[in-house]
């Protein structure tokens, strides 16, 4: 099995629908909690879908508002506007 | 007239940034950017370095100030409300004053240190990435001391850390650790401080223990360690690319990066100890062990890393499996040392509760049971005995990562491990064969090194002849900012604080 | 969560930090710009001589002639720390881009004349690389300077001239219809036309300068002092009148930068100047040096941008920039 990227946000109101969204757009995504933050692993690639957040939140989202409430991550970046995309190559 | 092009992200990105530079001609290239080719890092062109996060100084700006507007509100009523009776217990503080004397100033080290990068790299998108590392770890320097400031204010052992930070043997260690990466090229410095330290080994800093701080109602610390680890996963990322366009724009690259690979998983790993430590003894509410974290962070996280680097032809770093041996017994090893020379340190010690030795069982199994536990019941019996242990002679030190040499071997924990290298006729001694072999490829760095112990033995520690004496110039007051804490004016202070009003009960409660 | 605490006795026991308090004397509250600069830089006890130049320590003061007893005392009158400069930063920005948007959305800077059009082209849009090597020249005194306040300010100053690069190649783009060609146009005239030669040479001369303090002379007082009250204030005027005051409104952010910026080079200056005589003697010394090749530089450009009144527009601003040197106490 493909090694886990993973990303991980403060547990807060704001990043709660950026959670959701990523969990809905990637089916082997697994969250993990603890005080104050969660971490979502998940084997080979994630992906944060700039529509899916938008459809959580009800607005406009600029994927870089990630930025506020992101904590840490593991693997290689690729953006652009629609797509955040967490991968490891091999 | 035509309806102007929309940029996307990528494009208007390179415009902002790229195109500023230009190859200079009334000035040599070489000296306008005398540092980055000594050491021997070989760049074909600097256009294909890629920024990740593409962020301009606009977007930067946005983000960064809704950023510190929201800390700077929570530092604020955290002061106005006495926020440090929300902390579990005032042993917890202890956490804090390590994190004050041995972090904080790496933070700002760490700014000097990507200044020098960021003026040093003659590609512009390299420069730029880490001028924004050196200001967002200005930062973390200034929102660290805005948050612990308040401390200071009430706990003992924080009010002399800019004397202590360049004076006291266990802070030689952080100290040491980063000086060594400053004083090396700007490849090296950013594959240490961006790769070895930040991508690898920081998230065990930064999430466990932070987590851990929320945990113990250290909303001050919570705060802004989350909020700094936001831009450390931009940190994360320019060390992750720096690495790759190393591997990718010369194979001569792949021994150098490796060799520094070798060196600086090792060098931080010593380091980390110290945070291991902090999780393991200092948090009166544990979140995670220092192993849990190991294995997690490194040996899931790390490793994939490594398996994705593979394919320049890195492999993984040299004694990581003497670091992974090592994760049942490194923490308990350094808290003893700790401990005993609790006269020397700005700081206290203690031995742990009942219920936290439960916890450590649970967590390290039958070696914490035969080795660590029946040692800390000893020391505990002797204290209450009013014979409290302080180890007062001095202790031999490690010439490169500067930790007395107390770990045991590999394979035998009860047998101390100590390496002796030679250079120019002289010896010196190291605690690991990590360490021996960072000295051996750069032993005219690692002579270098100022070895606190053999500094007061040269009365180069304004004179001091004992421990004591020491203590004395590093400003330490006796048993109020060092020794036991039990009994110590920090344990009895929150002893009154906590008899003249209901307990708080720490939200973090529901989540444990 | 509630506490009813009984305030009056969990006392404080002490104010600040022990350095902070020696410098400010016993019983003062500090502030956090205090709190945030002082003291932060080690001086004592550096382990290792940096590879890239072994003749120094890492923290040298000797990287500079000037001499302070406590360099901490180049202080910053701005009380800028990371936090208060982001958040200012923040709303400039905020409303720097509102600024943007409403040129760009109502296509405001289409009615301007094509003759000013394209002078803002070629005495404008160039200056994103005389910012850039500001940025250059900062970032070298945020590395090799000494002590917190001044590499605190000046890695600081060194994001805003990226920032003012940045907005500059925005105008660039909003001129072109977001037509890429038009920077490297502009990328073209810095390299090769005669007219920005003598500022190219004098910006790569100071990427060679080795004294940080100098450099904090050349390029935050002199070469900012110089061209930014010529090619953003009175150009920008110059523009205002031929239809341009959109144009205006795209440099809102620049042109407040720079009043606030130079009060911290001048106090910066002033402070080292009041030091001592010696230190005096350098900065005159440097000004004397540098301002000639200053004008020099500028004077095709005022040419260019004042027909036929480059040099009275130039005159002027070199008279601003001797009188704001006097202030800080400065015989030139």
């Amino acid at each position: 099995m493909a090694d886990n990227v993973f990303i991980a946000f403060q547990n807060n109101a704001e990043a709660q629908p950026i959670i959701e969204a990523i969990l809905e757009d990637n089916p082997a995504a697994v969250a993990n909690e603890s005080p104050g933050m969660v971490k979502i692993d998940c084997p080979g690639r994630l992906v944060v879908r700039r529509e899916t957040v938008e459809e959580k939140m009800g607005r406009d989202f600029d994927l870089q508002e990630m930025h506020i409430n992101l904590i840490s991550l593991g693997g290689n970046i690729d953006e652009d506007d629609d797509e955040f995309v967490i991968a490891w190559n091999t | 007239m035509a309806k102007a092009k929309r940029l996307g992200l990528k494009e208007r990105y390179s415009l902002m940034t790229r195109g500023l530079d230009w190859e200079t001609t009334y000035q040599p290239m070489d000296e306008v950017f005398p540092y980055d080719k000594y050491e021997g890092i070989k760049i074909i062109d600097w256009d294909k370095w890629e920024d990740p996060f593409r962020l301009t100084m606009e977007s930067y700006w946005k983000y960064q100030s809704e950023k510190e507007r929201k800390l700077y509100a929570i530092l604020d009523a955290f002061q106005q409300n006495n926020g440090q009776l929300n902390i579990s217990d005032a042993r917890y503080m202890n956490a804090v004053k390590l994190w004050l004397q041995g972090i904080t100033p790496l933070e700002y080290a760490a700014h000097r240190g990507f200044a020098h990068a960021g003026r040093a790299f003659r590609g512009a998108g390299a420069r730029v990435a880490c001028q924004m590392q050196s200001i967002d770890e200005l930062r973390h320097a200034q929102t660290q001391l805005h948050a612990f400031s308040h401390y200071n204010k009430f706990f003992n052992g924080m009010h002399g850390f800019a004397h202590l930070r360049d004076r006291a043997w266990y802070l030689s260690i952080p100290k040491s650790f980063f000086e060594d990466a400053m004083s090396a090229g700007p490849f090296e410095f950013v594959t240490s401080i961006s790769f070895a330290f930040e991508y690898v080994l920081t998230n065990l800093l930064f999430m466990p223990f932070v987590s851990g701080a929320a945990y113990n109602g250290d909303m001050a610390t919570t705060t802004f360690g989350f909020s700094a680890q936001s831009d450390e996963s931009r940190h994360m990322t320019l060390g992750l690319e720096v690495v790759k366009f190393m591997l990718e724009q010369h194979e001569d690259n792949v021994p150098i990066v490796q060799a520094w690979l070798d060196k600086w998983f090792w060098r931080g790993y010593r380091l980390l100890g110290l945070v291991g430590t902090m999780m393991d003894y200092m948090l009166p509410k544990k979140v995670m062990s220092w192993k849990e974290a190991w294995e997690i962070y490194w040996e899931e996280n790390g490793i994939a890393l490594f398996h994705d680097l593979s394919r320049y032809g890195i492999r993984l770093p040299k004694y990581h499996e003497v670091a992974t041996k090592e994760k049942t017994r490194v923490t308990h090893e350094l808290w003893a040392t700790l401990y005993q020379y609790g006269n020397a340190l700005g700081l206290h010690t203690w031995v742990p509760e009942d219920e936290e030795l439960d916890w450590m069982s649970e967590k390290y199994g039958d070696l914490f049971d035969t080795m660590y536990r029946p040692r800390l019941l000893f020391l505990r019996e002797q204290e209450q005995a009013g014979n409290r242990y302080f180890n007062n002679r001095l202790p031999m030190v490690c010439q490169v990562c500067q930790i007395p040499v107390f770990y045991t071997e590999p394979d035998d924990p009860q047998k101390q491990c100590v390496r002796i290298v030679e250079w120019a006729d002289t010896k010196h001694h190291c605690c690991s064969d990590g360490c021996a072999d960072i000295f051996n490829r750069e032993p005219e760095k690692f002579v270098q090194s100022l070895i606190p112990p053999q500094q007061i033995y040269r009365g180069d520690a304004g004179g001091a002849r004992d421990i004591f004496e020491y203590a004395e110039w590093l400003h330490l007051k006796k048993d109020i900012d060092t020794g036991e804490y039990n009994g110590s004016p920090d344990h009895q202070n929150w002893e009154a604080w906590q008899s003249q009003q209901p307990t708080p009960q720490a939200n973090s409660d529901e989540a444990a | 969560m509630t506490i009813d605490l009984k305030t009056t006795s969990i006392d404080p026991v002490r104010k600040t930090f022990d350095h902070i308090a020696e410098k400010l004397g016993p019983d003062k509250a500090a502030t956090r710009y205090q709190e945030a600069v002082w003291g932060l830089q080690p001086i004592v006890n550096q382990h290792y001589r940096p590879t890239w130049d072994p003749t120094k320590t890492l923290y040298d003061p000797s990287r500079t002639a000037v001499v302070m007893e406590d360099f901490d005392d180049l202080i910053d009158p701005r009380q800028y720390y990371y936090g208060t400069w982001t958040i200012q930063r923040g709303k400039q920005q905020d409303s720097q881009e509102k600024n943007f948007k409403f040129v760009e959305s109502r296509g405001l800077m289409d009615g301007m004349e094509a003759a000013w059009k394209d002078k803002i082209r070629r005495l404008i849009v160039p200056l994103r690389h005389v910012a850039w090597a500001a940025n250059t020249n900062n970032s070298y005194i945020a590395a090799y300077g000494f002590g917190a306040p001044i590499t605190s300010a000046a890695s600081l100053q060194t994001m805003d001239q990226l920032g003012i690069a940045q907005y500059i190649t925005r105008i660039g783009l909003i001129l072109a219809d977001n037509d890429p060609t038009a920077l490297d146009d502009a990328k073209a005239l810095w390299l090769d036309d005669d007219m920005w030669q003598p500022m190219r040479a004098l910006v790569e001369e100071a990427m060679v300068t080795k004294d940080w303090f100098e450099l904090h002379v050349l390029q935050n007082l002199l070469i900012d002092g110089a061209l930014h009250p010529l090619m953003f204030d009175k150009f920008d005027a110059a523009v205002t009148q031929h239809g341009g005051a959109a144009y205006s409104m795209m440099n809102e952010f620049t042109i407040e930068w720079f009043a606030e910026a130079s009060r911290w080079a001048d106090a910066v200056i002033k402070r080292c100047a009041q030091e001592s005589p010696a230190n005096k003697t350098h900065i005159e010394g440097w000004i004397a040096k540098w301002m000639p090749r200053i004008q020099g530089a500028l004077k095709p450009l005022s040419d260019a941008a004042f027909d036929g009144e480059g040099s009275v527009a130039l005159d002027e601003v070199v008279d601003r920039l001797m009188t704001r040197a006097g202030k800080a106490g400065l015989d030139v």
